[in-house]
Parts: C-alpha cells; structure tokens; sequence
C-alpha cells in the first residue's frame, strides 16, 4: 500500500508528459497536413501524354524554354511527361523561381491517377486518351502527330475542337495555343451512347424492344 | 461420229458451267439483295454472337455497344481479337466476369481466340497480300467452327476475311448470318478502308457511323450518335 501512491503519482506524471507528447505531435503533424493541402491548392500540374505511341516531336516541344515560359505565365507548376516510346528525353527540373518543375517516364499503369490530378492535359490524337480525358472533365489540347502516314486521327481532334470540347494543335504550334487558350471557353462532353444501336440491332433480328 | 459425240458432250459441259454461274449469279444477287433486310422470325432465339475486337480504342468503344445489348439474347459470345493484340482479349475477360459476377457466378457461354492480322498499322500494301491470305485461311478454319448467326465488328482490318467468309457462307447456305458494321469514332469525313469495303460490297448488314457528316457521304450507312 506504501509504495502504490509514489508510483501512481510517477505514472500520473508520465501520462501527463506522454499527452503534451501527443498533443505536440498532432500539432506538427496538423502543421504539416495543411501545408500538403495549401501545397497540392498551388500545384497546377500539366501532364503530357504520347499513350503507347513514338511522337517525339511533342515531347520536344513541351521540352522547349518558350512552351515552359508561357506555362508558368498561365500559372502552371509543374510538367509531367509521359514519352512513351520515344527516344528524345526531356532534361527534368526542380521548380525555380520563374519556371516549371519538369519530370517525365516512359509508361505507367496509373495513367488514369496522373489524368485526374491535372489542371490540363495534352495528349496525342488517340480516341482513347482523347475521351478518358474528356470524360474526367479536364481541359484539353491535342496535338496531331504530322509524321503518321494516314493521318485520319486529326479529323477526330478537329471536329471535337469546332465543337469547342478541346483544344486542337500542331508541335510547332503549341506554345501559341497555351498563349491563346481560353479555357473558360471549353464546353462540357456529354458522356457517349450506345443503346441507340443496341436498339436497332435488336430490332434487325426481331427482337422485342422492352 | 465420234467426233459429233465429242462436240456433244463439250456443249453439254459448257450449258452446264454456264447454268452453274447462272445460278451462282442469282444467288449471290439474292444474297445482297436480302443483306440489309431485317429478320422476321416468328419466336426469337438466342443468336450465337461473333465479336470482333480491333485494338485500343477500337475495342472500347465494342465493349460499350456489347454493354448495351441483352447479353441472353446474344449467346455464346465468342471473342476474336488479333493475335498481336494481349489486349483486347483481357478487356473482353473483365466484362464476362463482371457479367457473370451479376448472374450470381453462373456460367456463361463465352469463347476468346485470336487471329492473324491481314494488315499490321503501317504495312505495305503489297507485303500484306501475303499476310492477308494466311489470314484468310485461319479466319476460314475459325468461321467453319465457330458458324455465327451475329457478327458485331467496328475495324480495323481483322473482320474484312470474318465478314467475307460470312458473305460466303450466306451464298452456299452453310449460315445466315447478319453482319453489323460499327465505323470508329475517329473517323469523321472518311471511312476507314475496312469500312468502305464492307459498304461497297454491301457486306455489312447494318452500317452504323458516329458522326452526321458520314451519314450524308454515304447514305446507307445508319447515324447512330457517338459510342464514347
């Protein structure tokens, strides 16, 4: 019975002492969440994407100090370059006082996530980049490859662009489409359909409409 | 009068031959006259379902149309993709699982093969007469056992042997089958060369395009909206 105050009181204090531990712990760590949120609020991210394609002629001209200029003069922080397979690699940078940071890789299977967490994408003319892009609602510029032999991919970048979905671009233009872009001006992509010709092979075969 | 009988007998061959592609003639002209009917069966059945996927984006935008149709009505399903292409296939896996997933595990009856390609992207036009004679022949072996009465293709250039032999088939009447014919999205002012084929030769059944302008290009062709 002695001995049992002296250690509650030592185990009192002990406690009290791992608390202000605690509390100064999730301060900090507090501290640190809001700075990562005020981080990512800052990050405008542009992610450039070839898909499984070899389109160095893009990847050269976001590599181009002029394209990085007018991107950090539109606000833009960082340039993320997917290059698939192309040979030209991009220098990276850490971000400076008047310039983007830049970094780039080859593939990735979490395209989807680098999509998602861009404040705008430029992408080759491949239906299936153009319409994951579009269907996340990002911003878009597409850039037509002018080296492909049968170019019909630019007809598809080219009606979404009348329709004022995308912007649509060439490598050497690029840089002046960033300068004159309007993305406020973008209209929406209402998601495809395709029961209108499920409906009408049905009813081909004589099948019941429900 | 050997001779008389020789002549004969050679006349006769010729009347033959020529009542033979007489016939042939009026068949073929009745087969592309009833291409592009609808069928009027009297209690619908189950069809057995041939889809072919392309590649990329191709492949997504079947997946879509295959989403939208009542997948009883459309079975077996057999699956035919490029032999270069891993794919497309694996694409199609997920959506068969996630449909047997909603059947609560239940089997469904669905095939995965693969196919020579008549034409990589890029190819010659010559060197790919060679490679699009290999391809017939498997694509022949692969119709003999599969015999569809649907084929559901949207390009490139894998379905043309699939669709022709099917033309065929429907001349000699091993199978009717109805060929439906979804152009791609991206193609907006021109169809694809698969696609022209299948429209010139009045192959595809149904010819569905993605955009209005194709449609008054080709008025045959059906404007259907996009898929994506």
């Amino acid at each position: 019975m002695s001995h049992r105050l002296p250690l509650c009181r030592v185990d009192r204090e002990t406690h009290k002492a791992w608390l202000c531990q605690r509390l100064i712990c999730e301060y900090n760590l507090c501290i640190k969440k809001m700075g990562e949120i005020e981080d990512s609020e800052n990050r405008r991210m542009v992610f450039v994407t070839v898909g499984t394609t070899l389109f160095d002629a893009l990847v050269r001209a976001v590599d181009t100090k002029e394209f990085k200029q007018e991107l950090f003069r539109k606000g833009y922080t960082h340039l993320l370059i997917q290059m698939g397979r192309g040979f030209y690699t991009p220098t990276k940078s850490e971000a400076e006082d008047g310039s983007v940071a830049v970094d780039y890789f080859t593939f990735s299977s979490s395209i989807a996530d680098h999509l998602r967490s861009a404040s705008l994408v430029i992408s080759h003319a491949g239906s299936g980049s153009i319409f994951e892009t579009l269907r996340l609602g990002k911003p878009l510029i597409v850039v037509v490859n002018e080296d492909l032999m049968d170019n019909h991919q630019s007809e598809l970048a080219e009606e979404l662009a009348e329709r004022k979905h995308l912007y649509c671009a060439r490598p050497r233009t690029l840089h002046r489409t960033i300068a004159d872009m309007d993305l406020a001006s973008l209209l929406p992509y209402p998601a495809g359909d395709a029961t209108p010709v499920a409906k009408l092979i049905n009813r081909f075969l004589g099948f019941p409409d429900d | 009068m050997g001779s008389k009988d020789e002549t004969c007998f050679a006349i006769s061959i010729i009347i033959i031959i020529i009542g033979l592609i007489f016939i042939a003639i009026v068949r073929v002209i009745y087969v592309v006259y009833r291409t592009s009917k609808p069928l009027r069966p009297k209690s619908p059945k189950p069809l057995s379902t041939l889809i072919v996927l392309g590649s990329g984006g191709h492949t997504a935008e079947m997946i879509n149309v295959l989403s939208a149709l009542q997948k009883d009505r459309f079975m077996p399903r057999f699956y035919v993709a490029a032999a270069t292409d891993n794919m497309s296939l694996q694409k199609a896996r997920v959506l068969e699982d996630l449909l047997a997933d909603t059947n609560g595990g239940k089997v469904v009856s669905a095939k995965f093969m693969q196919i020579y390609r008549s034409r990589e992207v890029g190819q010659s036009y010559i060197t790919s007469i060679g490679t699009t004679l290999i391809a017939i022949a498997h694509a022949l072996w692969l119709m003999i056992k599969i015999r569809p009465k649907v084929i559901l293709c949207n390009g490139p250039g894998t379905c043309i042997p699939l669709c022709v032999i099917a033309f065929l088939f429907k001349v000699v009447g091993i199978r009717w089958s109805s060929v439906f014919y979804v152009e791609s999205i991206a193609r907006v002012k021109r169809l694809s060369l698969s696609g022209l084929l299948l429209y010139k030769l009045c192959i595809a059944d149904q010819f569905y395009v993605q955009w209005p302008q194709l449609q008054r290009k080709y008025p045959r062709a059906i404007y259907v909206g996009c898929l994506m």
